[in-house]
């Protein structure tokens, strides 16, 4: 269910540069996609091929992922590690005090078309 | 043949909708009417708390109220019942509202003699945080029996709220609740985030929410 409105908001995106730049096709987009953002990649390419047939513009459109991974900052120990793997509390100091650096994005990239 | 052409967009999938959302607010600046986003999973007494805080400002503001679920009109019929203008939206199968869905709804609901206006999300402490609705202010619920780890497992939610309601409170003596760890996760979320533990089943508590909401509303009328 999120990830249509997801969808959505891309073809929306996608249509108004579309427009922007008098494209008659778009062939490809490439959505680059954090590891820990809450999007389901299957799901989201499932939403996908409904969703996109229903547009002139964008019904032959494929959607390329890229995974960005995801890392967490220690405030404690000063360093960076792998968040899927470790979780919120820092493996190397046992520190809570934590942040992510990267890993939620949902990025539109670029778009392939003529 | 046309060339294949590339062109790079390098900006989130939010950014369209955060622009909108931008352009709402700044409308609602202008016609004085502040706009309140309610979060919170389903059954945490959104609908409870938004009809006694209803009760409690309808003689000193003139309210409004989108109520969005993704099918049928209980909670519209509900909120009706206290007078204020509600309207039911659907999002017809979406778990989230974005600042587009919003904006219509407040064209249906009118908003120029209006001081406030709360929009009641749908139950989820997911999906909606991603959206920027356009709200002046976003408040989220979690009540005491959801358990206190919920800043844990729903990091972003807490990120985007600028209030944590703690609703429920007067069963507190029954559940392995702790509302220090709440604060403590909550915080550590977000520093600025402002706690108002209350139970707007017995009323405990919510003097001070009332208190915030109409600071808020009227700091918003005023500065320019």
């Amino acid at each position: 269910m999120h990830e249509l409105g997801i969808v959505f908001h891309i073809i929306k995106t996608v249509e108004r540069v579309g427009a922007e730049n008098k494209l008659v096709q778009v062939s490809a987009v490439t959505l680059e996609l954090g590891e820990v953002s809450g999007v389901v990649p299957q799901e989201l390419s499932s939403c996908w091929s409904w969703a996109v047939k229903k547009t002139e513009l964008m019904k032959e459109a494929t959607l390329e992922i890229e995974t960005i991974p995801a890392l967490t900052f220690c405030e404690g120990c000063q360093k960076t590690y792998e968040t899927v793997q470790h979780g919120r509390i820092c493996p190397l100091c046992g520190s809570e005090h934590t942040y992510l650096v990267q890993g939620n994005e949902i990025n539109l990239k670029e778009i392939k078309a003529h | 043949m046309d060339k294949v052409r590339i062109i790079e967009i390098k900006e989130s999938v939010f950014a369209d909708n955060d622009r909108e959302a931008e352009r709402l607010r700044a409308e609602l600046k202008r016609e004085k009417t502040f706009l309140l986003n309610l979060m919170s999973s389903p059954g945490s007494g959104k609908t409870t708390l938004l009809m006694r805080t209803i009760e409690a400002l309808k003689d000193k503001l003139r309210i409004g109220v989108l109520e969005a679920d993704i099918d049928s009109a209980v909670d519209a019929e509900k909120v009706a019942t206290t007078g204020v203008k509600t309207i039911q939206l659907h999002t017809g199968g979406m778990c989230h509202l974005d600042a587009g869905m919003t904006e219509q709804g407040l064209k249906e609901l009118g908003t120029a003699d209006l001081d406030l206006v709360v929009l009641e999300n749908v139950g989820n402490l997911v999906c909606p945080a991603e959206f920027d609705t356009g709200a002046v202010k976003n408040a989220m619920i979690l009540s005491v029996p959801e358990g206190h780890d919920k800043p844990l497992k729903y990091p972003l939610i807490f990120t985007v709220c600028d209030v944590l309601i703690i609703n429920k409170i007067d069963v507190l003596p029954y559940f392995d609740f702790d509302l220090d760890k709440v604060k403590e996760y909550a915080h550590m979320r977000n520093p600025n985030l402002k706690l108002f533990p209350l139970s707007a089943k017995t009323g405990e508590g919510m003097d001070v929410w009332l208190d915030w909401l109409q600071q808020e509303i009227k700091d918003w009328n005023q500065t320019t």
